[in-house]
């Protein structure tokens, strides 16, 4: 830890961010009876990491032939803040062989916030097809929706205030797992050191 | 990371700024698979093509480009305007930033018009062309081809062969892909080499045999006869032997090595048919590439904010 621990408190440690993967696992096959239908598709960047934690544990809570496919998908160019900061890079979109028409699509992101980045997710899924249903899988829901917006399964509720920050810090990327809660921006300072 | 706030030369994009666009445009490419080619990015932004010179496949390759993010696009071609009437540069520009223009797709016979027009509207401009000096888009999407096929950029030897006095592509490209650290070599008679070519980051060489052994790439350039008020080689079979690309030249390539051409071909004349329908030649791809390139090259300028102190150093 190379944190200040005063300024960004660890709310999830990495065996809980395991067990909470875990558990929205299980949710997810005991909702949709099952994994044959569902695709998951993560929303860059720690998404796509987080989807293809959950596909991995369904492979093993159903059988590794009915293993859900994963994808990403980059919802960038549907944003609706483009015109309010600088330009953004483009990240990956990655749809599955088999598409998402008639399939079970489970949007994962790591952090669920103001809704906005879901609601570009939603615009864009849907110029790859019709899904039969669309669920929203997050690791942290920390409050302050902007949008009609709810996610299916929530790995941790973290109330917040507007001015603090959470980073969720993942092994694929940051080299450790861990959620931080902290003021201002420490804790992206700790992330991207 | 953004991009300056106008693409006039090569030269305005450092190494990072010209592999964002490739990145950008390699994302982008991938609508060309989906059923519905649309993106919503540029709604209600004004992408004006002005085009003082002929052109097809730049105007239309801009056109797809705005049209595919939601741009709307206006066609403003120097036949059937007020230009034909007389009207300057300055005022055609004027009644454009008075139409809302927020990007000018600007191609213009005369070297370094869209320069002009920068310092005259607050929108973007971008190079479309502009005379024997540059062609930025152009050079970028011959740089992503590159890449795509060969896998990367960085150490290539590209030989750049034929008209390179009257070519605002070679230019561009040499600028271009020596910021990317392949080795150019522009190949010429000499009374088609610029004045100065020797201050280029490139090397210069006479002699087209020797080259392309050692060549990963070649860029065929056509022979601008619309351009040429003298006699700047002998006959046309005198420079296509000496300069042409045929079948015999081509197999003296190494064996990954790819065939380029900017278009518009004179097939006989600097590059022969079966070369330029063979697997080595990229042609067809250079026309796709453009599309992405051309996306890229617009999202990138026109998708964020204005920024206010780009504006305040111009």
């Amino acid at each position: 830890m190379t944190g200040d621990p005063a300024v960004a408190r660890p709310v999830l440690d990495a065996a809980d961010v395991g067990r909470a993967l875990t558990r929205i696992a299980h949710e997810i096959v005991e909702r949709n009876h099952g994994a044959a239908d569902v695709v998951l598709l993560g929303i860059p960047t720690r998404g796509v990491s987080l989807a293809r934690r959950l596909g991995q544990r369904l492979a093993t809570i159903e059988s590794q032939a009915s293993a859900a496919p994963v994808g990403s998908l980059d919802a960038t160019m549907y944003r609706d803040d483009l015109r309010l900061r600088g330009v953004r890079p483009l990240e990956a979109t990655e749809i599955p062989p088999g598409g998402v028409d008639g399939k079970i699509v489970v949007l994962v992101d790591d952090v669920l916030f103001s809704g906005r980045t879901v609601r570009a997710a939603l615009d864009a899924l849907s110029e790859y097809g019709r899904p039969r249903a669309v669920q929203l899988a997050v690791l942290v829901d920390r409050g302050h929706r902007e949008l009609p917006i709810r996610a299916d399964y929530v790995g941790k509720n973290i109330p917040t205030s507007l001015t603090e920050t959470v980073h969720v810090l993942l092994d694929e990327i940051d080299g450790r797992d861990a959620v931080l809660l902290g003021p201002a921006d420490a804790t992206r300072e700790e992330a991207t050191r | 990371m953004t991009l300056p706030r106008h693409l006039l030369s090569a030269a305005d994009l450092g190494h990072d700024d010209a592999l964002l666009v490739l990145d950008t445009a390699e994302e982008l490419s991938r609508l060309a698979d989906r059923p519905i080619k649309k993106l919503p990015t540029l709604r209600g932004r004004t992408v004006v093509n002005l085009f003082f010179e002929d052109s097809t496949r730049t105007r239309t390759s801009f056109e797809v480009a705005a049209k595919r993010l939601s741009a709307d696009v206006i066609n403003f071609s120097a036949k059937g305007s007020s230009v034909s009437k007389g009207e300057s540069l300055k005022d055609t520009a004027l009644t454009l930033e008075a139409m809302g223009a927020d990007a000018v797709v600007c191609r213009h016979s005369a070297s370094g018009a869209p320069h002009r027009l920068a310092h005259w509207i607050r929108g973007s401009v971008v190079n479309a062309g502009d005379g024997t000096h540059e062609h930025p888009t152009q050079a970028l999407l011959d740089a992503y081809t590159m890449r795509s096929r060969m896998g990367r950029i960085e150490g290539l030897n590209v030989a750049i062969v034929g008209d390179v006095l009257h070519s605002r592509v070679a230019r561009s490209n040499v600028l271009l892909l020596s910021t990317l650290g392949a080795e150019v070599t522009v190949i010429a008679p000499p009374t088609l080499l610029p004045v100065g070519v020797e201050d280029w980051p490139c090397n210069v060489s006479f002699e087209l045999d020797s080259v392309l052994p050692k060549s990963d790439v070649v860029m065929m350039l056509r022979v601008q006869r619309e351009r040429m008020y003298g006699g700047f080689f002998p006959t046309t079979r005198e420079y296509s032997r000496r300069y042409g690309l045929d079948a015999r030249r081509m197999a003296t390539l190494p064996d990954q090595a790819i065939v380029m051409h900017p278009g518009p071909m004179n097939r006989g004349v600097e590059i022969a048919a079966e070369v330029a329908d063979s697997v080595r030649s990229t042609i067809v791809e250079q026309v796709a590439n453009g599309v992405s390139v051309r996306m890229a090259v617009l999202y990138l300028l026109l998708g964020g904010a204005l920024i206010e102190s780009a504006e305040a150093a111009a």
